[in-house]
């Protein structure tokens, strides 16, 4: 009797250890992501400023955003920069897996120098091209020693092309992850199709224009929702290379965020603005996790 | 395919790599030049005379701020960071994964679901109430609060990874166990984890990466003492106090990328699984 009852209690027992087991980190999980956009939400719609005040004043935090001339400069900041950097990234990226597609001798050696740029930061990654594009000692200064006196090339310093010099860093800091992508993806071809449509005459270009490149929608289904959301969240980048400069020409709404919460005082509109970031991320980001999770299903 | 086009990919190649090479070399190369050379000399030139003086400034002496000790107190800040929160949000994220696939209850799925989203959230998001919650828990100006957000936000994507993978593990092994009598710890420890090398490396790689190369969290969350090696580099190269070094910037860019090169040279293949595999299943 006595036996019985134990083993029935450690039935119980081993039915309820992985729940337990897991039970920590899925709570603190759901509250640090679901609990804090709530909190962080609650802050936007309130009369917070320097410090966190809790009295509710409606929609004022989103109004004073919205007035703010510096929140368009960072959104018209992610427009070029996020178009770009996802657009010149793909086709960067894609053009190069092509080229390694072609049984290239070298291709380990060449995928690995494309692809180091990834395990870097983008603080050190930014110095470094603060370094190149300066105009008195990079770029500039080295064509006009070799001879191309009229070259001036100060975006670094200029308000108006600052924006496009973080596209060069970023693109070069990942379109070799892209290319890794893409890579990976003509890899799961099947060589069949492409010697078929080569026993009919068809051409190279042809054959990637018409079969291959089309064959890889869900690859770059998942490079641009990446890539997309890099750039919402680039915040990294800006603050080493232009430091939201000259002036705040180069603020993204992730280091617009940043200067309101925490160096300007304005607690409330720092929240409204990192709510309007989710808002866009979860825009791209809900489709994708649902389609995605729909394949699990699938796949069992 | 005819040679005149092969010549032509090949070289379209070469000069993609040397666009890829070039911020390396001409960080290499800056770090060992005196600044007279950096001064009067070109962008690519090679280095007349090799001095590792700014190496050693960088690391032990440049000035970051008022202080002016080099990076070195970041570097290890930033190994007492990565180190707790790589091993506890990897061990974390196996037992995650195992029940998760092996162990399934009611609701286990939609939680994982759930948690999928704190893959993307933008972070920016929990910046205010975490700094909060630091404060309260009097974690704010210690590594230690540092630890703490790397974990509690890295768990989502550990578990994601060792969830995926043990997804391919056949049930039937579990199944088995069981009926011998072997418990939940048991099979976890004596079945799964001694497959799982494969994945343990993908998730301690990209989890070294991104704790290692976070600037965020450092920038926010830490105190005088705490600030990690990206905070420390970004200090060195916008403290404007004497004459700008760009020699000693570049050393100092180049040691707070070295970790995660190694890493890179030496787990490159883990490594490319780990950025495919956390870009294509979330």
């Amino acid at each position: 009797m006595a036996t019985q009852k134990q083993s029935v209690s450690q039935k119980r027992f081993d039915e309820w250890l992985p729940k337990l087991v897991v039970a920590p980190s899925f709570i603190l999980s759901l509250i640090f992501i679901y609990g804090f956009i709530i909190w962080n939400g609650y802050l936007s719609f309130s009369a917070s400023r320097m410090l966190p005040n809790y009295e509710w004043v409606g929609i004022v935090q989103y109004q004073s955003l919205w007035d703010n001339d510096r929140w368009w400069v960072a959104l018209k900041n992610l427009g070029i920069f996020g178009g770009l950097f996802i657009g010149v990234g793909t086709v960067l990226g894609l053009f190069l897996a092509i080229l390694l597609d072609q049984k290239i001798r070298a291709e380990g050696a060449l995928r690995s120098i494309y692809l180091y740029p990834m395990a870097l930061s983008f603080i050190v990654t930014g110095t470094a091209w603060k370094w190149i594009l300066n105009p008195s000692f990079g770029l500039e200064h080295l064509m006009q020693s070799w001879g191309f006196t009229n070259f001036t090339f100060d975006w670094l310093v200029n308000s108006d092309k600052a924006i496009y010099t973080v596209v060069i860093a970023g693109v070069w800091q990942s379109s070799g992850f892209v290319m890794a992508l893409f890579l990976a993806g003509l890899r799961g071809i099947d060589d069949s199709i492409i010697k078929a449509a080569q026993v009919d005459g068809a051409s190279l270009p042809r054959i990637y224009w018409r079969i291959i490149i089309p064959s890889l929608r869900p690859v770059f289904f998942s490079t641009i929702m990446i890539l997309a959301h890099l750039a919402i969240k680039s915040f990294d980048l800006v603050m080493a290379l232009t430091n939201r400069g000259p002036g705040y020409s180069t603020d993204m709404p992730a280091s617009f965020m940043y200067t309101m919460a925490f160096e300007r005082g304005q607690l409330g509109v720092g929240a409204a603005s990192s709510t309007m970031m989710l808002a866009m991320l979860a825009a791209i980001v809900v489709p994708y996790l649902y389609s995605e999770l729909r394949g699990y299903k699938k796949n069992g | 395919m005819a040679k005149s086009t092969r010549f032509i990919v090949y070289t379209v190649l070469l000069i993609a790599a040397l666009f890829y090479l070039l911020p390396m070399y001409v960080m290499l190369t800056t770090s060992i030049k005196s600044m007279d050379e950096i001064r009067n000399g070109s962008l690519l030139a090679f280095p007349a005379a090799i001095s590792f003086e700014a190496w050693g400034k960088a690391w032990s002496s440049a000035c970051t701020g008022i202080e002016c000790s080099g990076l070195k107190p970041f570097f290890w800040n930033s190994v007492k960071i990565v180190v707790p929160a790589v091993i506890l949000s990897t061990m974390l994220g196996a037992v995650n994964g195992y029940v998760l696939t092996k162990w399934k209850f009611k609701g286990s799925d939609i939680i994982f679901s759930m948690m999928l989203f704190g893959v993307f959230m933008p972070l920016q998001v929990v910046l205010l109430p975490m700094s909060q919650t630091l404060g309260w828990m009097g974690l704010t100006e210690s590594v230690w609060g540092l630890v703490t957000v790397h974990v509690l936000m890295g768990i989502a994507s550990t578990t994601l990874f060792f969830r995926n993978y043990y997804v391919s593990i056949p049930d039937e092994l579990v199944k088995a166990a069981t009926l011998d009598g072997a418990g939940f710890f048991r099979i976890f420890w004596r079945i799964l984890l001694p497959l799982s090398t494969p994945i343990i490396m993908v998730t301690f790689i990209w989890q070294f990466t991104n704790i290692w190369n976070d600037f965020l969290f450092g920038v926010v969350f830490s105190g005088s003492d705490s600030k990690p090696i990206t905070v420390g580099l970004n200090n060195l190269v916008n403290t404007s106090t004497g004459v700008k070094e760009y020699n000693v910037d570049m050393a100092a860019a180049i040691i707070a990328g070295l970790p995660t090169m190694i890493i890179y040279i030496v787990a490159g293949k883990y490594f490319v699984r780990g950025l495919t595999a956390g870009a294509v299943k979330g």
